[in-house]
C-alpha cells in the first residue's frame, strides 16, 4: 500500500491535527478576542472528522502503519461518539468561559488535540501507538484541568492530575516494557500469538498487571481513582464536563481492545483482576458519593461507579461483553454530558453554585430544569425504563453468560445503594423548601444539550435501542 | 567476575523504578522532587526496553525507548508549566499544602 493510500485511512486524524495547528496559529495572530471564532472552527473540524469517519472507506484490507493503527467498526463507533462529545463540550464551554474571562483560543484547540489523542487510542493496535495515543490525550487534558491559571483550585487540580497521570503512564510503560521483553513483540497480534504458546509466563503476567494498573488509572477505576474527585472539583466546570465524557469512553475502548485482542490466551490471569477492580470501583462509587455535598464531586464518584459497571462487561471477555461495554459507555457519555449541562445551568447572580443543597425546591422555581435533571438522575441510577437501565441490563447479561453471576449480583446491589444518592437529589428538587432561583437566561446551547440528553435517556434511546445495539455488536465483532 | 546479563539490567531498572515510586509517595516537601522521580521511572523503563531489545536482537525496543524519551521531554515541559502556574497562585510548592479540596 502506498503512503497516500495508507494516509487516506487516517484522514479524520489528519484533519484534526492539521486543523488544530492552523487554528492555533490563527488564534495567536488574532489574539484573545478570537476565542469564539476559534471555538466554532474547532467544532467544524470535529464535525468534519465525524463525517469522514462515518462515510470513510471503512476497514482496509491490509494492516496500516505496520500494524500499529487499525480502522475497524470498533474504532469507528468510538470515534464518532468521541468527536461528537468533544464538539458538544466546546459548545457548552462558550458562555461559562466568557463569563469567567477565560475565553482564550487555546481552549478549543486543546480539546481538538485531546480528541486527536483519543482517536489514536481507540485505533491503537501496538504498545507504542497505545502509549503515544494515551500521552497525546493526557498532555492536553493536564493543561485543560489547570486552564483557569489564576485560580488556586484549578492549578492544584492540574498539578494533581499531572503527577498522578504521569505516575500511571510510568506504570503502563513499565508493564509494556515487560510485555515486550517476555513476548518479543509490541503489536497486539504478535503478543496474542506469543501469549498463547508460552505457558504460565510469569514476566508477562507481571507486565500485564502493571499495564492494567495504568489503564485502570486512565478510566478512573478504584483503587486508582484518587485523582478523580479532586480534578473534577478543581477544574473549571466545562472542562470537567469534557473529562467525564469523551476521555472515559476512549480509555475504556482502549482498555477493551488491549485486553481482548492481545491477551485472549491469558484471560484466566486477567479476568479476576478486572473483576476485582470492577467490584472496588462500584463500592467506592456507591458509598463515597453518599456523603458528598458538592455536585461535581458527586459526579466524580458517580463516574467511578459507572466505570465499575463497564468493567464488568470487560471482565466477561466475550463479544457480548465488549458490545455491552460500548452500549454502556455511549449511554453514559450522553447522560453525563446532560448532567453537566444542568450543572452549568446552576448559576445565580454572583456566579456558579456547586452545592447539591442549591437544587432544593427546583421543581417550584424552575420546573423544566427539574424535569430534565430528574430524568437524568433516574437514568444515572439505572431505574427501569430509562436508557441507563438498559445499559446496566446488557452488562449484567454479559456477565451471567460468562459465568460471572456473583459479579452481576454485586453490580445489582451496588446500583441499589447508589440509587440512594441519585434519588436524594430528586427528593431535594421536588419536596424541599425552595432555595433562591437560578438565573433563567442560560443560553440556547446548554438548554438544548440538557433537553436532548434527557430526551435521549427517555424515551428516544429506549425506542432506538435496537440500532444502537446492532452498531455496538458489529463494533465488538471486529475485535474477535 | 560474572558476565553482566539481562537479569542485571532488569534488576537495576526495577530498583530505579521502585526508587522513583518511593520518591513520589514518601516525599512531602517539594513538587520538583516528584518531577524528578517521574523522570527516573521513565528512564528505568528505557533501561528495560533497551536491555530487552539487545537481548532479543530486535530493534523495536530501541524505537520505543526513543518515543519514551520524546514524550518524557514533552511531559516535563507541561509539568513545569503547570507547576509555575501553581507557584504563582500559592507562593510555594510544598506537597503537603496541596489540599484545597477535601471530602
Amino acid at each position: 500500500m502506498g503512503i497516500f493510500e495508507t494516509l487516506s485511512f487516517a484522514l479524520p486524524e489528519l484533519v484534526l491535527v492539521i486543523g488544530a495547528m492552523a487554528l492555533l496559529i490563527a488564534g495567536v495572530f488574532l489574539g484573545d478576542g478570537s476565542a469564539r471564532q476559534i471555538s466554532l472552527g474547532s467544532v467544524v473540524l470535529l464535525l468534519i472528522a465525524v463525517i469522514l469517519v462515518i462515510f470513510g472507506p471503512g476497514a482496509p484490507a491490509a494492516a496500516l502503519f505496520d500494524g500499529a493503527f487499525r480502522i475497524d467498526a470498533f474504532s469507528d463507533f468510538a470515534k464518532v461518539i468521541i468527536f461528537a462529545a468533544a464538539a458538544v463540550a466546546i459548545l457548552m464551554s462558550d458562555r461559562f468561559l466568557g463569563g469567567e474571562e477565560l475565553g482564550r483560543p487555546e481552549y478549543p484547540v486543546l480539546i481538538v488535540l485531546a480528541a486527536f489523542g483519543m482517536s489514536l487510542m481507540v485505533s491503537a493496535t501496538d504498545l507504542i501507538s497505545l502509549y503515544m495515543g494515551v500521552e497525546t490525550q493526557s498532555l492536553a487534558l493536564y493543561i485543560l484541568a489547570a486552564f483557569n491559571r489564576d485560580s488556586r483550585r484549578s492549578t492544584e487540580a492540574g498539578l494533581k492530575y499531572f503527577v498522578l497521570g504521569a505516575l500511571s503512564s510510568c506504570l503502563l510503560l513499565y508493564g509494556a516494557s515487560l510485555i515486550y521483553g517476555f513476548t518479543g513483540a509490541t503489536s497486539f497480534e504478535a503478543i496474542a500469538a506469543a501469549s498463547k504458546t508460552t505457558e504460565s509466563n510469569i514476566g508477562l503476567v507481571i507486565g500485564l498487571v502493571f499495564l492494567i494498573s495504568g489503564l485502570a488509572f486512565k478510566v478512573s477505576a478504584a483503587p486508582f481513582h484518587m485523582w478523580t474527585p479532586d480534578v473534577y472539583e478543581g477544574a473549571p466546570t466545562p472542562v470537567t464536563a469534557f473529562f467525564s465524557a469523551a476521555p472515559k469512553l476512549a480509555a475504556m475502548a482502549l482498555f477493551t481492545r488491549t485486553m481482548v485482542t492481545s491477551f485472549p490466551g491469558v484471560i484466566d490471569d486477567w479476568q479476576p483482576v478486572i473483576a476485582l477492580i470492577a467490584v472496588a470501583s462500584m463500592a467506592v462509587g456507591a458509598f463515597s458519593a453518599i456523603v458528598q455535598t458538592n455536585i461535581k464531586r458527586l459526579m466524580a464518584y458517580s463516574s467511578i461507579g459507572h466505570m465499575g459497571y463497564a468493567l464488568i462487561g470487560l471482565a466477561a471477555g466475550t463479544a457480548t461483553g465488549a458490545s455491552a461495554v460500548l452500549i454502556y459507555m455511549s449511554i453514559y457519555v450522553a447522560m453525563t454530558i446532560g448532567a453537566f449541562a444542568c450543572i452549568l445551568m446552576m448559576r445565580r447572580r454572583g456566579g456558579m453554585t456547586e452545592n447539591i443543597a442549591d437544587l432544593s425546591g427546583l421543581f417550584r422555581t424552575n420546573m423544566p430544569f427539574a424535569l430534565i435533571l430528574t430524568v437524568l438522575m433516574f437514568s444515572l441510577a439505572g431505574i427501569p425504563f430509562t436508557a441507563g437501565f438498559f445499559g446496566k441490563w446488557y452488562i449484567f447479561v454479559a456477565a451471567v453468560q460468562s459465568d460471572l453471576i456473583w459479579l452481576a449480583i454485586v453490580g445489582v446491589f451496588a446500583s441499589a445503594i447508589s440509587a440512594y444518592y441519585y434519588l436524594r437529589i430528586i427528593w431535594y428538587m421536588w419536596f424541599d423548601e425552595p432555595a433562591p432561583a437560578f438565573e433563567r437566561d442560560v443560553g440556547p446551547v446548554l438548554r438544548l444539550t440538557a433537553w436532548a440528553s434527557a430526551l435521549l435517556m427517555f424515551p428516544v434511546l429506549v425506542i432506538f435501542m435496537g440500532p444502537l445495539r446492532q452498531a455496538a455488536e458489529n463494533a465488538a465483532a471486529s475485535l474477535f | 567476575m560474572a558476565d553482566i546479563g539481562l537479569g542485571h539490567y532488569l534488576t537495576v531498572a526495577a530498583i530505579l523504578f521502585a526508587i522513583g515510586m518511593a520518591g513520589i509517595f514518601i516525599n512531602r516537601k517539594n513538587v520538583i522532587v516528584i518531577l524528578m522521580s517521574i523522570e527516573l521511572m521513565l528512564l528505568a523503563v528505557n533501561i528495560n526496553l533497551v536491555a530487552f531489545s539487545q537481548f532479543l536482537g530486535d530493534l523495536t525496543g530501541q524505537v520505543f525507548a526513543f518515543m519514551v524519551l520524546t514524550v518524557a521531554a514533552a511531559e516535563a515541559a507541561v509539568g513545569l508549566a503547570i507547576l509555575v502556574a501553581y507557584f504563582r497562585n500559592r507562593g510555594d510548592i510544598a506537597v503537603e499544602d496541596a489540599n484545597l479540596m477535601k471530602n
